[in-house]
């Protein structure tokens, strides 16, 4: 019982933060949507793909931008908590690790997917259109890639003791995940030494599976892209909340 | 505040505190140099030293955030090694620097740590009124922590640590930065705590006063090693008499070191300092034949002078003063 409360308290915690810092939402949803109107609108206007527009093309790319940001940057806030020593408040509590990881990334996943969710409505301005399914399955794949982008971020959070370090850390390998993902262009006819890496790069199969439930445009079948992309989410996991069982 | 100075026909129970040979070294500085106490429910015992002393580093062996270099201890039964986590679940610790999050307000700091450990569903919401009341906080519950003071900041602490009851409470310099007011609430509130609820407490200190008129016993701490251990009154028994502080020119004082009730003699400065048994009685003599004092101060011996007997020097409050303020202005809005 104590360890659902305290499950619920790291939750309640990291929601109730969240909820106070309007600018994060904001600043988070800033990128992305410069992305989708400035470089979407204007390469759209005389770009098409896969008989789509562009603009349209790279909106589940955008998407997955927008987890895949908020998401690992929420490992950011685990280097403050040790700085103003909350953190050590959280650590002497009669809480197994594994609780506090599980609470963190719950706490990270809402985040999230509340501002992937809000991305998703500004599709509706885009001239998507949507369909009960489609959105539960898009929510999933959002959910599936923010679990595991979050614990690569609390992992990355949990070794680091500056932010600024953390940021130096998390840039080298947020873009180039982000640019190798396809989200901006069709991964079909690629060279191949840019199809190895876009291969190997997880974050491929999100924005696959969610261009695919999306568009239905996608290199994969949808149901292998959530099968790759829940293997790797359940690995980043174990790997985390080992990563936190050693954390002093 | 005497009501609860005077430690009278307490009983304590079991051994709930014990170490042996507890060390830690950092590099080549031996923070805490060997330490072997044992500590009984219901007792409020204290840590008392300078800043530096090994204070902060036993109690974080104590509650299981720093490992031992050397020896053992045990805590409610378990290793603090080896069984930390039912260590932890004994145990409350209110930190030294502040460690509640600003963003989110008193109250709901509380509830967080209420949810962390276990307090029961329908206790919840009348410990946190309760701790609030006693930290006189309840006015400014609902207003986030970052426009808190320092004081106001570290009574939420406090709060926070009495809110789950637990079996063995550690006080990282309680009292450290607040009003005398403040101080006194929370002195009456900790002699409560071991007196009636049975906690025991282990609070670390450099405040000669509240060693003195709080805790059961007092463990002189120095350099990492404890240099004395007993209750208050034993400790000032060693010094033996009264203090009489004589302001003096030319001080004759070979006579006076003659008198049988004259224990010790020190001079400093423009200053006699005399440890004298039954001082009321023999100060008329004494005076007589040191010549002529500026000013005359008799006082019963304190802790301050029971340290300086041990070290053979005194407890600088200003050392620690603002440490906690510091940090947290430093943490604040940082984000």
């Amino acid at each position: 019982m104590t360890e659902l409360d305290g499950l619920y308290a790291l939750w309640y915690r990291e929601f109730k933060v969240f909820l106070r810092e309007k600018s994060r939402i904001v600043s988070s949803l800033f990128t992305p949507l410069l992305w989708i109107v400035v470089f979407g609108g204007g390469l759209g206007s005389s770009v098409s793909l896969g008989g789509t527009n562009y603009q349209v093309f790279i909106f589940p790319g955008i998407l997955t931008m927008t987890v895949l940001f908020s998401s690992v940057f929420f490992g950011l806030y685990i280097v403050w908590d040790k700085r103003i020593d909350f953190f050590k408040e959280v650590l002497v509590a009669p809480l197994s690790r594994l609780t506090i990881f599980a609470g963190k990334t719950l706490g990270g996943c809402t985040d999230a997917l509340i501002q992937g969710g809000l991305m998703l409505a500004f599709g509706v301005i885009l001239g998507v259109s949507y369909s009960v399914p489609m959105v539960v399955l898009v929510m999933i794949f959002m959910l599936v890639l923010a679990s595991a982008v979050v614990s690569i971020g609390l992992i990355i959070g949990s070794f680091m003791e500056s932010p600024e370090g953390f940021n130096l850390v998390v840039s080298f390998l947020v873009f180039p995940l982000f640019f190798l993902s396809g989200a901006l262009f069709p991964i079909d006819n690629l060279p191949s030494w840019l199809r190895v890496f876009t291969t190997l790069n997880p974050v491929t199969y999100a924005v696959d599976g969610m261009r695919g439930a999306i568009l239905g445009i996608s290199a994969f079948p949808v149901m292998i892209d959530l099968g790759i992309l829940g293997g790797f989410a359940a690995a980043m996991l174990v790997v985390g909340s080992v990563a936190f069982s050693r954390m002093k | 505040m005497n009501d609860f100075s005077v430690a009278t026909n307490r009983t304590f129970g079991e051994v709930v505190i014990e170490t042996v040979g507890l060390a830690k070294k950092f590099g080549h500085l031996m923070a805490v140099d060997h330490i072997s106490l044992s500590i009984r429910e219901g007792e409020v015992f204290g840590l008392l030293g300078p800043n530096g002393a090994g204070k902060t580093t036993t109690l974080s062996m104590l509650a299981t955030l720093l490992k031992p270099t050397e020896g053992t201890a045990r805590v409610n039964k378990h290793d603090i090694v080896g069984e930390s986590d039912a260590v932890r679940r004994s145990i409350g610790i209110v930190f030294q620097e502040p460690s509640s999050d600003d963003i989110l307000t008193g109250r709901e700091n509380l509830y967080l740590h209420a949810l962390m450990y276990g307090v029961e569903a329908n206790l919840r919401e009348q410990r946190i009124s309760e701790v609030l009341r006693l930290v006189d906080l309840q006015d400014r519950a609902d207003s986030q922590v970052k426009v808190y003071s320092g004081g106001m900041r570290r009574r939420l602490e406090l709060a926070r640590g009495l809110l789950h009851r637990p079996k063995i409470l550690f006080l990282d310099e309680p009292t450290l930065g607040l009003d005398p007011q403040t101080r006194e609430h929370i002195w009456q509130y900790i002699r409560r705590l071991a007196d009636q609820e049975r906690v025991t407490v282990i609070l670390t200190t450099h405040y000669m006063d509240e060693a003195e008129h709080l805790c059961d016993r007092v463990a002189i701490i120095d350099d990492g090693k404890i240099v004395a251990l007993d209750t208050p009154d034993q400790l000032k028994q060693i010094i033996g008499g009264d203090i009489v502080r004589l302001k003096i020119k030319n001080p004759k004082l070979t006579p006076v070191k003659e008198l049988p009730y004259i224990v010790k003699v020190e001079q400093t400065g423009g200053f006699v300092m005399l440890t004298v048994k039954n001082s009321s009685v023999h100060l008329q003599e004494i005076l007589g034949l040191v010549g002529n004092a500026e000013s005359v101060e008799l006082r019963t011996p304190t802790l301050n002078d029971v340290f300086l007997h041990y070290t053979g020097h005194e407890i600088r409050e200003a050392d620690a003063e603002g440490g906690f303020f510091e940090r947290a202005a430093r943490s604040r809005s940082n984000r």
